[in-house]
């Protein structure tokens, strides 16, 4: 049926069109029950135990690190509990030779698309190893800046289309990195070049403290992309299929030429903002943290999987188990990595040294022979 | 070989690098069809396609991310910032982002990526588009910042930048764009970076300077001559980082310096410069340093660049006051 033609003065009319175009896509819901047939990705069961097992992976690794962090045997951590469809799912449409561009909560994605668990944790740890990313890791460490990430991105894009690669850049940042400058010209810039980009805004809710609704007056964060004349989806951001067939519709677009895509996910983290102080109690209510729990990424796609017989409570335990042995090991490596030359730093500052930065070599090289 | 402007060699350097390697790409505000608002990228859209050379939605730190996103995928971007004073927004892609890429990634990835921008005093611009903000940037490690004084230089010094996998602020003032001309070879040639020039040979005083202040100072380096004052004019080229050998070997020779810029006092360039000699060479000074610059105000609005801006008779002051001292 034909759009009712709306009187352009008549504002509240026109806002409430802008607001209407957006429904949330589900495919599972809460009791991974199938809501939306046309929502089901193509996967299968095979592919679907190893989506899942990635995300009991996630949740086990936020445990152990958050364990490790209060032990004081890991730096700076993000909490991902409750992003992992979000993460996961959307990071398993990814081909490994697409560029990943994530933000300082992204490192399940990074380590799912090939950074070594234990340069994960040196990152973590603050030490400079853990950055220095092997030749076909498609990926850039993760951004600190809010949305820097995005221009980036844009120009990553460009680059892939430019060199006609079948390849995507897929960046994130959440619903606090939506109010920066920087989401506006990503979006705009990769939207005006038709380049090769999936843009994700993981709405957890908070920007740290600040609710999602103190950021914008907009309705969902999605319609922010309508602006910059891109596809822009929101999806239920705790439904892994949801958000994988999204991602993947996306992708195969972006990859076509056809430019890049927006894809806002509802979603939430259980934990606070990051390890370093953050108190989720003074911005959050017992009530909000339950209502997100019932909606949990594991148990509905657990309930999903056990259902079609492809998952089990032993499986499940087994798969604790390993991932728990490989944080160990991880550990352990991470432990026996050498100790950080400042001459080393300078080393990396250019390629063909000036006066200064050699001068500077020569004196720290001298220290640490000591 | 022909005689052309800053501006011409500029866009001679532009075009020969565009044509040596498909990797090189420009792209700014108005910098296709329109060639630019100076005309530095005239005619490279028509002649190298829209692929390789085209405008950019107006956003700076847009064209910020374009250029490191760009460069991650191994291309060698050339972006333009429409005049400096906009470099404000972006500066997190440029010394947050593209300055510590090689050092954050520990030498993995490399950002060999040119940022062009106009700048300087004496044209009669709105605000914000002729501060001297070379300063800020020249405090960022991870960056080059080079400012050329003179066709020549700017033809080779801008292949330079272009060749070069780290990240270069190169610096064009627009003063210098058509006041005058040189020769200029037609092939390409490289002016080291790095590395300042010994710009008129002198025995007296050393003026150690940059961009546009090196026309003023040869001006007062000639009238100097007249009274028998021989002035040394080194010009720095690439104001961050230093060369700081060409600096303490011509402090070493005439033992009384002055240093001049363009820019406001406080911090910056000249500063970095008299710190180097008093750490390294104090022994050899015969006199305090001396130092010309702008006053320490917000650079004004067009009619009063004249008094504002420092000029030759305040470099010919200055070193008469050293060069007596």
């Amino acid at each position: 049926m034909a759009k009712k033609k709306l009187n352009p003065l008549d504002f509240e009319a026109l806002l409430a069109d802008i607001n209407a175009d957006f429904p949330t896509i589900q495919a599972l819901d809460k009791d991974g029950k199938v809501v939306n047939e046309e929502y089901m990705p193509d996967l299968s069961d095979d592919e679907m135990v190893e989506l899942m097992t990635r995300m009991v992976w996630a949740r086990v690794l936020d445990q152990r690190s958050t364990a490790l962090n209060r032990q004081g045997r890991l730096g700076f951590y993000a909490p991902t509990a409750g992003q992992e469809a979000s993460q996961l799912a959307s990071q398993f449409a990814m081909e490994k030779e697409d560029v990943l561009l994530p933000g300082y909560r992204d490192v399940p994605q990074l380590i799912q698309h090939g950074l070594p668990l234990k340069d994960a944790f040196l990152w973590s740890r603050g030490h400079a190893a853990g950055s220095a990313y092997a030749d076909d890791l498609q990926a850039i460490p993760p951004q600190i800046i809010i949305g820097a990430q995005y221009v980036q991105a844009a120009g990553v894009a460009l680059g892939l289309k430019k060199r006609n690669k079948p390849n995507v850049a897929f960046t994130y940042t959440g619903d606090g990195g939506s109010s920066q400058g920087d989401f506006y010209e990503g979006i705009n810039f990769a939207g005006a070049y038709k380049a090769n980009a999936v843009f994700f805004i993981q709405n957890n809710g908070y920007a740290i403290s600040t609710p999602r609704e103190v950021q914008t007056a907009a309705k969902t964060l999605a319609q922010k992309g309508v602006a910059a004349g891109i596809p822009s989806v929101q999806v239920d951001g705790m439904d892994p299929l949801a958000v994988y067939k999204v991602t993947k519709a996306a992708r195969d677009w972006a990859v076509a030429g056809n430019g890049p895509v927006l894809i806002e996910t509802l979603t939430f983290r259980y934990g606070p903002h990051t390890l370093s102080g953050d108190d989720p109690t003074r911005y959050r209510s017992k009530e909000t943290e339950g209502e997100w729990v019932e909606k949990d990424p594991l148990t509905r796609f657990r309930k999903y999987l056990t259902a079609k017989g492809l998952w089990s409570e032993a499986k499940e335990e087994e798969i604790i188990e390993a991932t728990k042995e490989e944080i160990k090991t991880a550990i352990k490596e991470a432990d026996a990595a050498p100790k950080q030359k400042v001459s080393e730093f300078l080393g990396n500052m250019f390629e063909v040294k000036p006066q200064s930065i050699q001068e500077q070599i020569d004196i720290f090289k001298a220290k640490e022979s000591k | 070989m022909a005689q052309k402007t800053m501006i011409q060699a500029i866009t001679d350097a532009l075009a020969l690098e565009l044509e040596a390697n498909p990797d090189v790409l420009i792209f700014g505000e108005d910098v296709g069809n329109n060639g630019g608002v100076f005309r530095a990228t005239e005619g490279l859209q028509e002649k190298f396609g829209k692929d390789r050379v085209f405008d950019t939605p107006l956003a700076e730190s847009g064209i910020g991310g374009l250029a490191f996103g760009l460069a991650l995928e191994n291309f060698r971007p050339v972006a333009e910032i429409q005049f400096f004073g906009f470099v404000f927004e972006v500066m997190d892609e440029i010394v947050a982002q593209m300055a510590r890429t090689r050092f954050r990634m520990s030498g993995t990835r490399t950002m060999p990526i040119t940022i062009r921008a106009p700048f300087g005093g004496g044209v009669h611009t709105p605000e914000l588009h002729a501060d001297n903000l070379e300063g800020l940037i020249a405090q960022s490690p991870g960056i080059r910042v080079v400012i050329p004084s003179n066709p020549y230089d700017a033809k080779g010094l801008l292949i330079s930048a272009i060749r070069d996998n780290d990240p270069v602020v190169f610096l064009e003032h627009m003063k210098l764009y058509r006041s005058f001309r040189e020769e200029v070879p037609e092939e390409a040639y490289t002016v080291p970076l790095d590395k300042a020039a010994i710009t008129r040979e002198g025995t007296d005083v050393s003026v150690i300077t940059y961009g546009a202040m090196v026309r003023e100072a040869i001006k007062a380096a000639e009238a100097l001559e007249k009274d028998g004052i021989s002035v040394e004019i080194i010009d720095l080229r690439t104001v961050a980082p230093l060369d700081i050998e060409t600096i303490i070997a011509t402090v070493e020779k005439t033992g009384r310096v002055v240093v001049v810029q363009e820019a406001q006092k406080q911090a910056g360039v000249a500063a970095q410069v008299v710190s180097e000699i008093s750490e390294r060479a104090v022994l050899s000074l015969e006199a305090p340093i001396g130092r010309v610059s702008a006053p320490d105000t917000i650079y004004p609005f067009g009619q009063a660049e004249g008094s504002w801006l420092p000029n030759a008779s305040d470099i010919e002051a200055k070193v008469r006051e050293i060069y007596e001292f």
